[in-house]
């Protein structure tokens, strides 16, 4: 386990941005800033002609570090606990899981909760509470 | 234009994560460790997620005064649904991928880009998963529903 630094006010601007590019993309756009809705909809069936604009969005996320290197002289870190298997396994479960229930921590958690929707609410207070379940188990118990 | 400014969205929301700490899975783990609340546990995550959520009510109320949006077409807003099984099973199995490795969506995409192998393991493995949900799910809505 990694220890982290707690860290109110970068994680508070940071947060800020975040809901400062979904009120534009909303404003430009009309688009829930959703990343899962974004990013499935870059593969087929097109039901609509913006998936470019959605590759674009999904491509701006990818380049976002070279933007942070420029601007700080280094790459953000990540530390992954991760093995190869549970990495597949993860990923598979928060693609499936995000696209079944419409949304993830952005579509559900940031804009959804921002609209006041209780089923966003619901869903938020789901993944959660089985977020929170599998690291104590992960941390705990195994 | 419009690509270039949905590529500088892109941008933002992926510094702002980055800034936020979200694109580190270990802070996420520490955040949703909450047995360590008093040790290791890492609060910081409910600081991105008010700060997100704080600008984007504020701002959502201004922008969806207006008629259209700027580029034209209509605002897309889910309607108002009643909660089914799906709004609960698709987020239960989004928490615990979530939980095992401590990567969402977007910070998956920005860990990509600042060049993990283990992000593109994740990503791999996570648009098959999303693609697999989104034909399941056309699917169903083609089958007329049974009872």
């Amino acid at each position: 386990m990694t220890p982290t630094e707690f860290t109110p006010i970068a994680s508070l601007v940071g947060g800020g941005m975040i809901g400062l590019a979904s009120v534009l993309l909303m404003l430009a756009f009309g688009r829930i800033a959703g990343i899962s809705g974004i990013a499935v909809r870059v593969l087929p069936p097109y039901l609509d002609s913006e998936a470019l604009g959605r590759l674009a969005f999904v491509l701006g996320l990818v380049a976002a570090p070279l933007l942070w290197l420029v601007a700080t002289g280094a790459m953000p870190v990540a530390h992954f606990a991760a093995g190869p298997v549970l990495l597949v396994a993860g990923g598979l479960l928060v693609g499936f899981g995000a696209v079944w229930g419409n949304g993830c921590t952005s579509g559900h958690g940031v804009c959804g909760l921002s609209r006041l929707s209780t089923r966003s609410l619901a869903a938020v207070a789901t993944f959660m509470a089985t977020a929170i379940a599998t690291v104590f188990v992960m941390r705990h118990l195994i | 234009m419009q690509i270039l400014i949905h590529f500088a969205l892109g941008l933002l929301f992926g510094a702002g994560l980055i800034l936020a700490g979200m694109a580190d899975p270990a802070k996420v783990l520490n955040f949703l460790d909450v047995a360590a609340i008093g040790t290791t546990w890492d609060p910081s995550l409910m600081f991105v997620l008010g700060g997100a959520i704080a600008v984007t009510f504020l701002g959502y109320r201004h922008v969806l005064r207006r008629a259209a949006p700027v580029f034209g077409g209509q605002f897309h807003l889910p309607a108002p649904a009643a909660i089914d099984t799906r709004i609960l099973i698709g987020p239960a199995i989004f928490g615990i991928g979530w939980g095992l490795v401590g990567l969402c969506p977007g910070p998956a995409f920005v860990a990509l880009g600042a060049g993990n192998v283990q992000a593109v393991l994740f990503v791999a493995a996570m648009m098959v998963g999303m693609w697999a949900a989104r034909l399941l799910s056309l699917r169903a809505a083609r089958t007329p529903a049974r009872a």
